[in-house]
């Protein structure tokens, strides 16, 4: 059964949110989530990029207040 | 009644929690109403980030190694017999030997590890400078080097996350003496779109990469490593060729953990402040046991040892916590065989490298000895 983890990285300066996230795929199963908390607003842009790429999914995108959280879904 | 710490892991962290334990609580480690004990994987303490001196005949291997009964204080029960479960629920740990250590605070120090082999064709064409083994290979392969493509290849996650910057000023150092840096065409490579996860590190890292000729492709994430043709692909769809590749694997935490549910990877789920496990208010985690989104680094490791103390020491003798982790982090930046810098930050300020010095490279030198103070608990 697919789940969801999440990654609070707000305010985290190293390794940061992308790094959480490529780590945090890299043991996840097809199908899971993975919900990235992040305060950087680069991240919204940056996550999404990356996922595009590599052929990962975005399941949405949100901005709450001070920070936004990326929802991906790992597709391969 | 008498309480039980029990240590599990023998690395930095939890060779500075136990001994930091004995030096406040002689007393009641005399009396008996306190007993520390720690299972260990191995019978002697590396200092890791020697490793990195290693491949440029820099550090000596008898210098990375002493013997670990005797970093510990000798009030320290110490077994050599790995953890095979962790029971949080029942206050408990079994061990590989069949040994079951009950306790009353738990620490968990089991650290990580490389796991090259999770990554197709990377333990057969790879070299690495991240366990004693690989940094041999890597000087024996350095010093055979005549010229070529070198790519250092950078996996996340990964622990000591200035080391893969500071091989490749090394190497640019080490190649230039022996004449073979014209002849060099290195390439760094990194998982996100930047050189350094730290974005003023990274900042700084650009015009010095620039200033010394040495390329880089960012957004790679390596796929495979094909040894036979000798190139590396990345998860984004990039092809690099190599002659010598120095890669930093992928890392995970220890497979104890994994095994025991309490954490996918060998990562524990720990409070960013109190270091508890999410769910447990005995059992404390420190160094890259933790799935704190900061960096995994001897530095951390140390600080977070040293909250971990005053909070067991206040919980034993005057049942309250002490105080929190504030995230600091302190790295070193060998920007070179010769000058250095380094980077601070915590949970609020953010990383701000200062230039580069001789001063701060002979600095590091210096704690290249003084780390042994450290783990005693004394620096």
């Amino acid at each position: 059964m697919a789940e969801r983890q999440k990654i609070d990285a707000r305010g985290a300066f190293c390794p940061g949110p992308l790094m959480e996230l490529i780590a945090a795929l890299k043991l996840a199963s097809i199908g899971d989530e993975v919900d990235v908390w992040s305060s950087d607003k680069g991240s919204a842009a940056d996550i999404p990029a990356w996922c595009a790429k590599v052929g990962h999914g975005v399941v949405e995108t949100t901005e709450h207040d001070g920070y936004w959280s990326v929802v991906v879904r790992k597709a391969k | 009644m008498s309480k039980t710490i029990l240590i599990v892991g023998g690395g930095l962290s939890g060779t500075i929690v136990a001994n930091g334990i004995c030096r406040q609580m002689g007393a009641e480690l005399r009396s008996g109403a306190l007993n520390i004990t720690m299972l260990g994987t191995t019978e002697t303490h590396m200092y890791q980030p020697g490793l990195l001196y290693i491949p440029f005949g820099r550090m000596r291997e008898a210098e990375l190694f002493r013997d670990q009964r005797k970093v510990l204080d000798k009030r320290v029960n110490f077994f050599v017999d790995p953890a095979k479960n962790i029971d949080v629920e029942k206050n408990q740990v079994t061990t590989e030997a069949g040994r079951t250590f009950k306790y009353d605070y738990l620490v968990l120090a089991t650290g990580s590890r490389i796991m090259p082999q999770n990554i197709p064709g990377m333990t057969e064409g790879g070299h690495w400078f991240y366990d004693l083994d690989g940094a041999r290979k890597l000087r024996k392969a350095l010093n055979e080097f005549q010229g070529g493509k070198i790519v250092v290849n950078v996996n996340a996650p990964h622990k000591c996350p200035v080391a893969p910057l500071e091989v490749v000023f090394m190497l640019h150092d080490f190649l230039k003496a022996k004449g073979l840096w014209d002849k060099t065409e290195l390439t760094y490579t990194y998982p996100i779109g930047r050189l350094h996860a730290l974005e003023p590190v990274a900042h700084w890292a650009k015009p010095e990469f620039e200033k010394l000729g040495i390329k880089s492709e960012t957004f790679f994430n390596t796929e495979s490593v094909d040894p036979e043709k000798k190139t590396l692909k990345s998860m984004e769809g990039s092809e690099l060729p190599y002659d010598l590749l120095i890669t930093i694997p992928p890392h995970q935490g220890s497979q104890v953990i994994d095994d025991s549910g309490l954490g996918k990877g060998g990562w524990v789920p720990t409070n960013t402040k109190t270091l508890h496990r999410e769910g447990s208010t005995n059992v404390f985690v420190v160094g890259d046991t933790t799935n704190i989104p900061i960096s995994k680094a001897g530095s951390t490791a140390h600080f977070e040892a040293d909250v971990t103390i005053d909070n067991l020491v206040s919980l034993c003798q005057e049942g309250t916590f002490a105080r929190e982790y504030d995230g600091k982090v302190f790295c070193f930046v060998e920007t070179g065989l010769g000058s250095g810098t380094y980077v601070w930050f915590n949970y609020t300020t953010p990383p701000n490298p200062g230039p580069p010095s001789q001063m701060i490279h002979w600095f590091k030198l210096a704690y290249n000895r003084l780390y042994w103070l450290s783990a005693r608990g004394l620096l």
